[in-house]
This record gives structure tokens, sequence and C-alpha cells, in this order.
């Protein structure tokens, strides 16, 4: 088999992973070595995919051979599928090469399990140490440590990786059992909390020694897969929530399951992946991670999925009518936060700008507040915007339409099938 | 009395006309470089350009707060259409309030300015990912077609990047070309560039790149809309993954026996 029938392969086999981005290290050139990570690429897209979905790093299996046999996934071992396997040394030439060219940040490598986790993750190790000590490659790398390797090859790896992450798939433990019983919970959390805590131990070697080897300094990752079980909103927010407290993850990924397999316990071939309940999830996580929000405040027992039809800042202000209007001349940076319409980047803009002078509904435009979100919620100088009414009815109405436009082509279809229903 | 300024296009020309215009005490309604120039009613003056008198504007703005010197410079690389006015009046402004002007981000002066400055830093993060090489023989060479002029700010980070190979990147639009190598770097003009048919090896590297984009897509997500949000279309003209068939032909055609190929079997057999 060649290298494009390979290639296809093992890429058409990990492209369900979530996860595609490049932050968190920050390395310059090294004289003799190729590449960086630097600060500026941040969130740096190479392409986007026929999906919409930012393309940035040679996402591929080192194998779709699996002695598991997970059901909601196409390299399970009943499953008949065509198999492939990458040499270390190929797929080592193919990355670096890709990434001459400027068509990749780095790779990112994950893996079925071929005979045994360790197995599969010394082969890993054999091609990113290749990358990392004959091609001098200082790029970057994400690798996925399989559930169930031994502790000492799961360090190794992460020396080798800037990031690591370990999947959970799915995100009850009734899930797990039922559909992938060669994993458990303890199999998934065990290495995730075993590289928490090396991290830990990483940042205090390197504050005492300079010259420590870094472990994954790109930190640790996840990803949950949305829609093949029951589980709800509010569940996997709270899940989300814990693995940001607890295993100080960088980030949890979402995944609409796209349905591969016929099987009574999963949903049936002709589901269409829940791609605006992704949508909200990422939503809602974006405010835990940058708006200071918990997630028991977002959703709760009475509420336990999101609204479809508004997001969920939108959703979380309507139920709060007493915390408004907010005097966007007066208000602190978390309050500001709250604000349908303003961001991170406006609220700071807010901060600045005002401290010349008191500013108005027309000003709030110019610094990037989204108005037709924000008018409802805010007044300048004690002023509610000319023309505004603040009628609950219609203002549900009128957010839903503001959103409306910047929702993606398919998940407008989703929503007029919600309107339907209705 | 409204004049319109002519100079040379270069920065320290325009920086000249800032100081003219002081000298002359006057407002200049338009600068024109040579390739704007026009028939016109309202009178001109032909300003020189005096690096003696760009410095000591550079100077000047330096000292009221290093982010205007560092705004003016990145305004003069966007393409918004009247940029030198836009500088011209924020640099008048800013000579009479100082620095807290650079905080009222909703001024009519500062605001277009910033509104312009972003749309160049916003093409130049895109480009950062967009750019396609080519390897000739060891020789990278990419072109793109930005709106901005982007190639000073996309300089040191394909410079870092890059640091041991030695590479061009060249700029439809604006007729100028990067080139590097170890340890060397300029901006040069260049007419024009054609980059030659690719060698085998090249050639298959494209298809894989073009296999690998095309399957890493999930079909049952298509949506195009999404892309182009995030992918406007006008940097797809040179990107690899967009190219026509021709693109992936090699210049000689392939020798049987010949070196084997990337993409010919090598190493283990799964
Ligand atoms: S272990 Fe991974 S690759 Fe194997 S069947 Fe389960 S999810 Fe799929």
């Amino acid at each position: 088999m060649d290298v494009m029938d390979k290639l296809t392969i093992l890429t058409d086999a990990a492209k369900y992973d979530a996860a595609c981005t490049s932050s968190g290290a920050q390395r310059r050139h090294r004289a003799g070595a190729i590449g960086n990570t630097s600060a500026s690429v941040a969130g740096c897209c190479h392409t986007f995919s026929g999906d919409g979905r930012c393309v940035t790093l040679l996402k591929v299996l080192m194998t779709n051979c699996c002695v598991y046999d997970c059901k909601y996934c196409v390299n399970r071992c009943s499953n008949d599928t065509r198999r492939a396997l990458f040499s270390p040394e190929e797929l080592a030439e193919l990355t670096i090469q890709f990434y001459r060219r400027n068509y990749i940040e780095g790779l990112f490598l994950s893996s079925g399990v071929l005979v045994s986790p360790d197995y599969t993750t010394e082969r890993m190790i054999r091609c990113l140490d290749l990358l990392r000590s004959r091609h001098r490659f200082n790029g970057y790398i994400h690798a996925k440590a399989i559930p169930g390797t031994s502790p000492e090859l799961v360090t190794r790896l992460g020396l080798l990786a800037d990031r690591l992450s370990v999947n959970i798939e799915l995100p009850s433990e009734r899930g797990l059992n039922a559909l992938a019983p060669n994993k458990s919970r303890q199999s998934i959390f065990r290495p995730m909390g075993l590289i928490t805590n090396t991290l830990r131990q990483n940042k205090e070697e390197l504050v005492k020694y300079r010259h420590a080897p870094h472990f994954a300094p790109a930190g640790q990752s996840t990803q949950m897969i949305i829609g093949a079980t029951p589980d709800s909103d509010r569940h996997i927010l709270s899940l989300t929530q814990a693995l940001y407290d607890k295993y100080r993850l960088k980030r949890v990924f979402y995944s609409a399951y796209v349905p591969v397999v016929e099987n009574t316990l999963l949903p049936s071939l002709d589901t269409k992946p829940p791609l605006l309940r992704e949508h909200r999830l990422y939503q809602a996580d974006w405010l835990l991670r940058f708006y200071g929000f918990r997630a028991e405040e977002l959703l709760d027992e009475e509420d336990p999925n999101f609204n479809p039809l508004v997001d969920p800042k939108c959703s979380w202000a309507l139920k709060h009518p007493a915390f408004f209007p907010v005097e966007v001349n007066d208000a602190g940076r978390e309050e500001l936060l709250r604000v349908p319409g303003v961001g991170t980047v406006s609220a700071g803009r807010i901060l600045s700008a005002r401290r010349a002078r008191r500013l108005d509904h027309e000003d709030l435009r110019k610094l990037g507040v989204v108005m037709k979100r924000a008018q409802y919620f805010i007044t300048c100088k004690g002023k509610v915007a000319e023309g505004v009414k603040l009628h609950a009815d219609s203002i549900l109405r009128n957010l839903i339409a503001a959103e409306r436009a910047a929702l993606p082509g398919t998940e407008t279809e989703q929503l007029s099938l919600f309107d339907r229903a209705v | 009395m409204e004049t319109v300024y002519l100079y040379d296009g270069s920065f320290d020309g325009f920086l000249s006309c800032v100081f003219d215009s002081y000298v002359y005490h006057e407002e200049p309604l338009h600068f024109w470089d040579q390739d704007s120039r026009e028939p016109t009613l309202f009178s001109t003056r032909d300003i020189p350009t005096d690096p003696a008198h760009a410095e000591r504007v550079r100077i000047g703005l330096g000292r009221i707060s290093p982010e205007a010197l560092w705004l003016v410079i990145r305004g003069f690389l966007t393409c918004a259409p009247d940029r030198e006015v836009i500088l011209f009046r924020f640099i008048r402004r800013l000579m009479v309030r100082g620095r807290p002007l650079l905080r009222q981000l909703t001024d009519d002066t500062v605001f277009p300015l910033r509104k312009a400055v972003r749309h160049l830093e916003g093409e130049v993060h895109l480009l950062k990912g967009f750019v396609r090489f080519s390897d000739f023989e060891g020789l990278l060479a990419g072109e793109i077609r930005p709106k901005n002029r982007v190639l000073p700010l996309l300089r040191p980070h394909f410079c870092d990047r890059m640091y041991n190979e030695t590479f061009l990147l060249y700029d439809r639009a604006h007729r100028e070309a990067l080139v590097y190598r170890p340890g060397q770097w300029a901006i040069l003009p260049m007419e024009s560039f054609r980059m030659a048919a690719p060698s085998q090896e090249e050639a298959q590297y494209r298809r894989l790149w073009k296999r690998f984009y095309d399957t890493v897509e999930i079909r049952e997500r298509h949506n195009p809309k999404l892309r182009r949000t995030h992918m406007p279309q006008r940097y797809w003209e040179t990107m690899t993954e967009f190219q026509g068939e021709d693109y992936f032909r090699p210049a000689q055609p392939e020798v049987p026996g010949s070196a084997p190929l990337p993409g010919g079997s090598a190493g283990e057999e799964a």
C-alpha cells in the first residue's frame, strides 16, 4: 500500500476528532531545527475544510487497526473496513514536508489500539522521537494518550509532545459501559490525572532548574461525543466545569455524533449530527473560560438543556432581568461581560475609551459592541437607546432574529425545524 | 487655498509631506503618489522626499508615544483608499492633544485609522496560515494577492519559522517580494514572478495535501457558507488545495524505474 492510500485511510479514520488547535506553546526557532510554535500563530488556521472546520494540524491515526470494539467508532474491530498503518519514518517525513510548505502547523497523532495500548504508544513515541531528534522538528505536536497506557510511556509521550489529550468520548459511565466495553471511567481518568500531576510537578521543576525538560507545555485537553448517549447538556457542562477546575484542562472539545453504524444502543443511521447543540455547548464553554460564568448558573434541573433559539448568554440574561440594565459608563469588567453583544475585546475597549469621556450608544457601535443584542440590556448616561422597547416577548423575538443571520447554513435549517415546533 | 500634495509614494515621502505641511501652514486635501495622479483644478505642490525631515517627524511621533508611531507605520501599509488623509488628520490632532488621543477610540481621526489597521492585521493573521510554498530543489517559493501590504508584517513570522530555509514570497498585488536566506532578508520591488512547473516530488506532495484536504471533511457536516466566512474566496487563488489539475502535474512525465516518489511504497506495509 502506498503513502497516498495510507494517508487517505488514516485521515478518514481520524477526522471525527474535533481538536485541531495549536495554541499554548511558545518556541522560537533554534539553529539547525525546523520551525517554531510562536505565540503569534496561536489559533492559526491553515485552511478550512468543506464542512467549515479549521485545519491546523496534520490529523491522522498511526493506525486504524484496533483490538477494541467501541460501538460508536468506525475503527472498532468488528467493523469491516480497510486497515492501514504508517511506518514512523514515512509519517515523520510527511509531517516535515507538509510543514515546510506551510500546509500545517504540526502533527496531531492519535491511533487505534494495535496489539495493546503500550505497544501502540511505543510506536507513536518512535515517530515523534524521529521528528524531534532526527528531523529536529520544532513545530507543534498534539498526541493522544490511549487509555490503559502505562505511566512511564505517557510521560515519555508528554516530553515529546506540546499537548496531550485523553478522550472521554462518552460523557457518562453508563454510556461508557454500554458502548465502550473495553474502556472504563477509571482507565480514562487515571492517565488524565497522571498528566495533570506531571504537569504540576514539571512546572515546579522548571522554576528550580531552567533546563528541565518540558512536559506537554501546551497542557492537556479532551473531547466528548455529543448526542450518542441521552446525557443532558447540564450533565455535559458540569463535567466540563469539573475538568477545568479539578484536572486543569486547557480545552474541552465537543464532537456532534455522526452515526457510523447501525446499533440499537445508538441513534439510527439517518440521524443528522446535532450541530446546533454542539454549537450551543461551545458557546457555553466559552462563557466558562473567558466570561466568568459557572456551569450551574447556565443550566439547572428545571432547564437541563440549552434553548435552541437563543445563545446561552442571551438565555441567562433573559432569565435575570434584575441584573439589567447595565450602565456602560460605570459597570465593572465582569458586569460588562455579562451583557449579550459585549465580548472580551469590546469590554476592554469600553473600559479604555470611557476614561477619555462618557460614552453614548453611537460610540458603542464603533467599539465593536453588537448593538442588535446589547441594546436591550444597557443604558448610556442613564438612557436606553432610542426606539428600543423593553418588552420581554419582543426582546426574545428580536434576539432570535439577530442571531439567525450569524448561524451557519445547516444550523439555520435546524432552527427552522424548531420554529415549526414552537 | 485647497492643495494637493504630490509625493513619491514612499513612507519617508509621506512623512516629508507631513513635515512640509507645517512649514507651509496648510492642510492638503489629498496626497497623490505617482500612480494616483490625475488632472485637477486644485493647486498642487511637489513634495521632495527628505530623509532628514522624515526622521524628525518619526522622532516627534515616537516621543509622544511609541504606540502612535507604530499606528502610523501600520496605517501606511493598509489598503484604506485615502490612507494618507486618514494618517494626516490623525497626526495633526495627535500633535495638539498628545498621548490621551490614543485612548479615544471613538474619535473621528482615531477610529478610521484603527479600523484600517485592524483590517490589515486580520489579513496578516489569515495569511500566516494560508501562504503555500513549493519546493524547487531546496528553494521554497510562494505567492499571495493581499489587499494590504502585508509582507513587512509577515516577515518576522516566516523568517523565524523558516530560519534555516531559503525562500521567496511574492505579493502579486503590490509587486514586491520578501526574499530570505539564513540570517538575511529583504523586501524588494519585483515587476513579475512566475513559478516554474513542479518537480515530480513537489507535484506528489501537492497531490498528497489535496487528498488530505478532501478527506478530512466530514461530509455529513458539509457547509460551504461557513467555510467562506472563515476563509474568504479571494484567498483561494494561491492555495494548493484549490488549484486545477495542471497544478498537480510534474514538469516531466514520469520515467519508469526512476527514483521512488514520496507516495510510492516505502517503509513497512500495513
Ligand atoms: S479504542 Fe479508539 S479506535 Fe479503538 S474502537 Fe475504541 S474509540 Fe475506536
